[in-house]
């Protein structure tokens, strides 16, 4: 799956894409991949605040359960309400349908600490062996 | 020591922290030492599968996919690679009095060719380990035992052969292992075995050829559906796993790895030492009673099982199903009425009976089904509620009888 140019991408496998002042959040499919099968996922109600490097909910596989990092600061305006009965989207349209939620961001220059896509790519390569 | 890709699990450590996100981590055992390998560390790779560590040991945890893999095997068939278990062998006239001495089902009712499930044992009435003992002939027993509690299991038991003089051998390195299971294991070995699977029944085995190569093949398992156990030597080992997959490919066997191997053992509530079974918790406390054969004589623990079945248990291991979609996993607390009394052993999303599901131990007088319960989910309550075991029994052999899950599907 190729990772998309329009998105910003996190160390922890998180990417984000924004419109406006709005970013969609959602987990890379290098994420997906090493997760394995996903079964649950918690995530934040709309109206809730997320904050830029802290948790925001869990995304579980059959064997783990890892925490979700907001790349950003900002107020949920949507969740994903799919994945509540279709975990496993995450695993076949990470970069898509599995969209997790929506934040209207309080600080637009918190995307600028992230990764392009091809910048994602090459870290993903130099972890892997 | 190359760095593989792993995801860390909670539930493998009660003391850790959750984990934070996905992290690359080093696989080494506790004392430094590098990971054992078996012989078909390579084919495991080349078969795309995902290793981790598990008892000192680098195994497959999947290949296609956990959720895959068991339905595979509960519909089909799965092939795993056990080579990770330890044998040890037990011979002379003193080997039945000293494994009846040191484990608590009656070695003495095993015929040539049986085995039995059955635990060493503390003198606390608990667990050293689970293990099958196998009766190869007059004088002559096999043990399987845990990877990880192998070397911990021969010392044991050698220390206790001082009074009985028994030859004792760790034999785990003469043997790899396969599990074959699925409703078509059956089907699948016999096209590549001259021995008759019929007459093998369940918990019995027998030597002969599979694949070409000399073995013991038993009808055991720890799945909860009809299969065998292969024991042969390491060098044959990716020409068994080769020709296995190569003769079950038109049933659709796929290789299966540990993260199936739990969730198919859980539906079945099969105990897994360390977590239903540990030092601290007897046989009785672990719904293993009958395994523990008090009127066989004297044997390490029974003066305290003795005692517990008379007075009772601290506690009592249940099953719970989850109400709603979180997942109550190993380690976290159970509460009854708001109060904190136990803890789930194990606890996973259950991918045939597509529910959430564990074990836990709680006080033996909160312990029937129907009872709610809470297991507590990072830092909140989650409802759920006891429900009788198994999880999941496999459909009967004989024609006409069905399982209550199968009542369940109409």
């Amino acid at each position: 799956m190729a990772y998309p140019p329009e998105f910003l991408y996190t160390k922890e496998h998180e990417w984000i894409r924004v419109d406006e002042s709005v970013g969609t959040i959602g987990i890379t499919d290098h994420a997906q991949k090493e997760l394995g099968d996903i079964v649950f996922v918690e995530l934040p109600k709309p109206g809730d605040r997320v904050t830029a490097k802290e948790t925001f909910g869990t995304v579980e596989s059959v064997k783990a359960v890892s925490d979700l990092y907001s790349p950003v600061t900002g107020d949920v305006t949507a969740v994903n309400s799919k994945l509540q009965d279709n975990p496993e989207l995450l695993n076949s349209d990470p970069h898509d349908a599995a969209w997790l939620i929506r934040v209207r961001l309080k600080d637009r220059t918190e995307t600028e600490s992230l990764m392009t896509a091809d910048q994602y790519e090459a870290y993903i390569q130099s972890a892997a062996h | 020591m190359p760095l593989l890709w792993s995801v860390r699990a909670k539930e493998e450590r009660y003391s850790e922290p959750y984990p934070s996100s996905l992290e690359e981590i080093g696989l080494a055992t506790p004392a430094g030492l590098p990971l054992k390998r078996t012989a078909l560390n390579a084919a495991h790779k080349v078969a795309g599968a995902r290793m981790v560590e598990f008892g000192g040991w680098e195994m497959p945890v999947e290949y296609s996919g956990i959720i895959q893999e068991h339905v595979a095997v509960r519909t089909r068939a799965g092939l795993f690679d056990v080579s990770h278990m330890g044998e040890i062998e037990a011979r002379g006239p003193a080997a039945l009095p000293l494994l009846q001495f040191v484990t608590s089902n009656d070695v003495a009712r095993l015929k040539t060719g049986q085995a039995q499930y059955s635990a060493l044992m503390y003198p606390e009435g608990s667990a050293v380990d689970d293990c099958l003992v196998h009766r190869l002939g007059e004088g002559h027993y096999l043990l399987c035992v845990n990877a990880a509690n192998t070397d911990k299991d021969f010392n044991w038991i050698t220390r206790h052969n001082t009074q009985f003089g028994a030859d004792v051998r760790n034999v785990s390195a003469n043997y790899a292992q396969l599990a074959l299971q699925g409703p078509l294991a059956a089907t699948i070995l016999a096209k590549v075995t001259p021995i008759d699977l019929s007459s093998i029944k369940y918990y019995w085995f027998t030597h002969g050829e599979c694949c070409g190569v000399e073995g013991l093949l038993a009808r055991t398992g720890y799945t909860g559906e009809d299969g065998f156990e292969f024991y042969f030597p390491p060098a044959q080992a990716d020409l068994v796993w080769s020709a296995l997959l190569g003769a079950g490919q038109p049933e659709g066997l796929i290789p299966a790895g540990l993260g199936a191997r739990n969730t198919l053992r859980l539906e079945a509530a099969y105990p897994l030492y360390g977590h239903e079974l540990d030092e601290e918790t007897t046989l009785l406390e672990a719904n293993l009673g009958w395994i523990c054969k008090l009127e066989k004589g004297e044997f390490l623990g029974r003066d305290t099982l003795l005692k517990q079945r008379s007075e009772g248990t601290r506690k009592k291991l249940v099953g719970f199903e989850m109400e709603d979609r979180n997942i109550g996993r190993d380690g976290y607390p159970v509460a009854i009425e708001g109060e904190v009394c136990g803890r789930v052993t194990s606890g996973s999303m259950a991918p045939f009976l597509k529910k959430n599901i564990g074990l836990a131990y709680v006080p033996p007088h909160c312990a029937e089904p129907g009872r709610e319960i809470q297991v507590e989910i990072r830092g909140r309550f989650a409802a759920a509620r006891i429900v009788p075991l198994p999880f999941y029994k496999r459909r009967s052999q004989e024609p006409g009888v069905r399982s209550q899950n199968e009542e369940k599907k109409d």
